[in-house]
């Protein structure tokens, strides 16, 4: 017994009590941390979203000058078949007059085919196509305008249109997500 | 007490005058004088508590999911089992709960029975005790009813159709229960609706339980009275910690029964879906209700059988006055606690035949069991009181450990 009192009297700045309650402690948060996990995470989509999370277009039917909007995730996206100066146009442009600069090269993996989330950057109203000051798209909830790359250039909207990731599967056929 | 919470900083000070819920609180989770001598039949409280909270969090999780229509029911409990995140734990949680919650309130009943602690000033604790049990079974049946499988289904009909017992307007109460002329979607909805609803019944009325056991305070093992502070200690950290303990011990089955075999409590028929045009060639409720199951098949009548099966639980409202014993504790009532035991394995009995087939020696030993379950709380209850001869009881709860102590001490030095 005696030799036990001097060794706690030498550790006495750290006890066995502090270890127990550290330890305990520990392992309840990881514990409680671990529990409640499944809880968030069952909010996130599921199995059956993601299953049904990418689309495959078919662009054969599209002429020069047309676009048509799918659902892609519950959002539309806008896939448009550009015209000569259409393309020019966008090209043209100087960056440093762009409120969030992006060159047209960027925004396309082929400059006919312009494919964009049609979704207002602002607040997440659809905008409208062939319309605007800059030829391009127009958003009629507060008025921004985007140019015929999907870029913002006027009105309130902080970013351009977004871009999906997709892939060519071949000429005629892209699949987005 | 000296040590009531006392609020010190002058935001708790401002708080504390106008709305006093730490003063509350703290009064009655940390200093509430608690008997020294409890064991650990006495953390089942706790342990239920943790069980409505669970089945509450869970089940409202899960309807975030599940969809409340004849139709898609079924579908959309197995779009939880396989694309919900963590869906088939969440479920498996939920199921398993239920069971671990009916086994925590039988053995919190047991507790109550052997140590008296229903009896006068306890019993409006216990009386509302027996409402809380009656809504849990509520509760249970009418969420065995939503995953719409096979043994949802026709356990739905069986049941409803007990109000068809009722002479003159049996017709009339099914039909309306059902919201059609037998067990369809109408009926999954409004079943949807007072599952939702009836945990938070349970959860007010386990305040008044708990506000009616703070008045008295609690029973004890030696089931006499306590003197406050020289029997009694603080519930915090005392208690907090035993019950903690035996809840992590509780835990570790609940979760071994949901990660190794989380359908062994349920029946593998309820994973087909819904048939209104066909019975399943064996029907059994869920474990739980086997017992008051049985009492309903014993009676060879059908308005008989269902004034038997509710009778079983309502009786045991009427136990405080149907005990004429002044003592407590059975530990200081010898023949009493035979009688006890009999009662236990009794009902154990009744569950195990409430799952066979009600035909033959099974419908006899059922028919035996079911009359002593009535003739316990009807006549040996009432009776036992005049006839049995208590063990004197001890002075104060101190007593049978010191003497314990004591004798231990003697035959140390004998050896």
């Amino acid at each position: 017994m005696d030799t036990k009192k001097d060794i706690d009297a030498a550790d006495a700045k750290v006890t066995r009590r502090d270890f127990l309650y550290l330890t305990t402690g520990s392992f309840t948060a990881v514990g409680a941390g671990a529990l409640a996990w499944p809880f968030i995470s069952q909010m996130n989509p599921d199995a059956s979203v993601k299953a049904l999370a990418s689309t495959e277009v078919d662009l054969s039917p599209i002429m020069p000058g047309q676009s048509i909007t799918i659902l892609w995730r519950g959002k539309p996206v806008f896939v448009r078949r550009r015209t000569e100066e259409e393309i020019a146009e966008a090209q043209a442009v100087e960056q440093i007059d762009l409120p969030d600069p992006e060159t047209d090269e960027t925004r396309v993996q082929k400059p006919e085919w312009l494919v964009m989330v049609g979704v207002c950057t602002h607040l997440g109203c659809i905008p409208l196509g062939n319309k605007g000051e800059y030829n391009g798209w127009f958003c009629p909830c507060h008025g921004s305008h985007y140019d015929t790359s999907g870029r913002i250039r006027k009105g309130p909207a902080p970013k351009n249109l977004e871009i999906p990731n997709y892939v060519f599967l071949n000429d005629n056929t892209i699949k987005i997500g | 007490m000296s040590d009531d919470y006392q609020p010190q900083s002058a935001v708790a000070k401002w708080i504390d005058k106008r709305l006093p819920i730490v003063t509350l609180f703290s009064g009655h989770l940390m200093q509430f004088p608690t008997p020294k001598n409890l064991n650990y039949w006495w953390t089942f409280g706790g342990i239920l508590t943790f069980c409505l909270i669970t089945q509450i969090i869970t089940g409202l999780v899960l309807a975030m999911h599940y969809i409340a229509d004849a139709n898609l029911a079924f579908a959309s409990v197995e779009h939880i089992m396989r694309d919900v995140n963590y869906g088939w734990l969440l479920r498996y949680i939920h199921a398993t709960g239920a069971s671990m919650f009916f086994i925590a309130v039988y053995l919190h009943m047991a507790r109550s029975l052997f140590y008296g602690s229903y009896k006068e000033p306890r019993e409006l604790i216990w009386i509302i005790g027996v409402f809380i049990f009656l809504l849990m079974v509520a509760t249970a049946f009418m969420g065995y009813v939503l995953p719409w499988g096979q043994m949802s289904f026709w356990g739905a009909t069986v049941i409803t159709n007990l109000f068809s017992a009722v002479p003159f307007f049996g017709e009339a109460i099914t039909n309306w229960l059902w919201g059609d002329y037998s067990v369809s979607g109408a009926l999954l909805t409004r079943f949807f609706t007072l599952h939702y609803l009836m945990p938070f019944l349970i959860f007010g009325l386990v305040i008044l339980h708990i506000w009616a056991l703070h008045v008295p305070g609690n029973n004890n093992p030696e089931g006499i009275d306590v003197v406050k502070g020289q029997d009694t200690v603080p519930f915090h950290p005392h208690y907090v910690v035993k019950d903690v303990l035996a809840l992590v011990v509780f835990m570790i089955i609940f979760a071994g029964f949901v990660f190794f075999s989380p359908n062994i409590l349920g029946h593998s028929d309820n994973y087909i879906q819904a048939n209104p045009l066909q019975t399943p060639e064996h029907i059994v409720p869920e474990w739980y209700f086997l017992p008051f199951y049985a009492i309903l098949r014993a009676i060879p009548d059908k308005l008989g059988g269902v004034i038997a099966m509710v009778s079983a639980i309502a009786i045991l409202a009427f136990i405080p006055w149907l005990d004429s014993s002044k003592v407590r504790s059975c530990k200081y009532r010898p023949l009493y606690r035979q009688f006890y035991w009999i009662l236990i394995i009794d009902f154990i009995v009744l569950g195990y035949l409430g799952a066979q087939p009600a035909t033959g020696i099974y419908l006899i030993l059922g028919r035996l069991a079911t009359l002593y379950y009535f003739l316990h709380f009807i006549l040996v209850m009432p009776l036992i009181g005049y006839i049995e001869k208590p063990k004197p009881l001890p002075k104060s709860i101190s007593e049978p450990v010191l003497s314990k102590e004591e004798q231990l001490a003697k035959s140390g030095q004998m050896a």
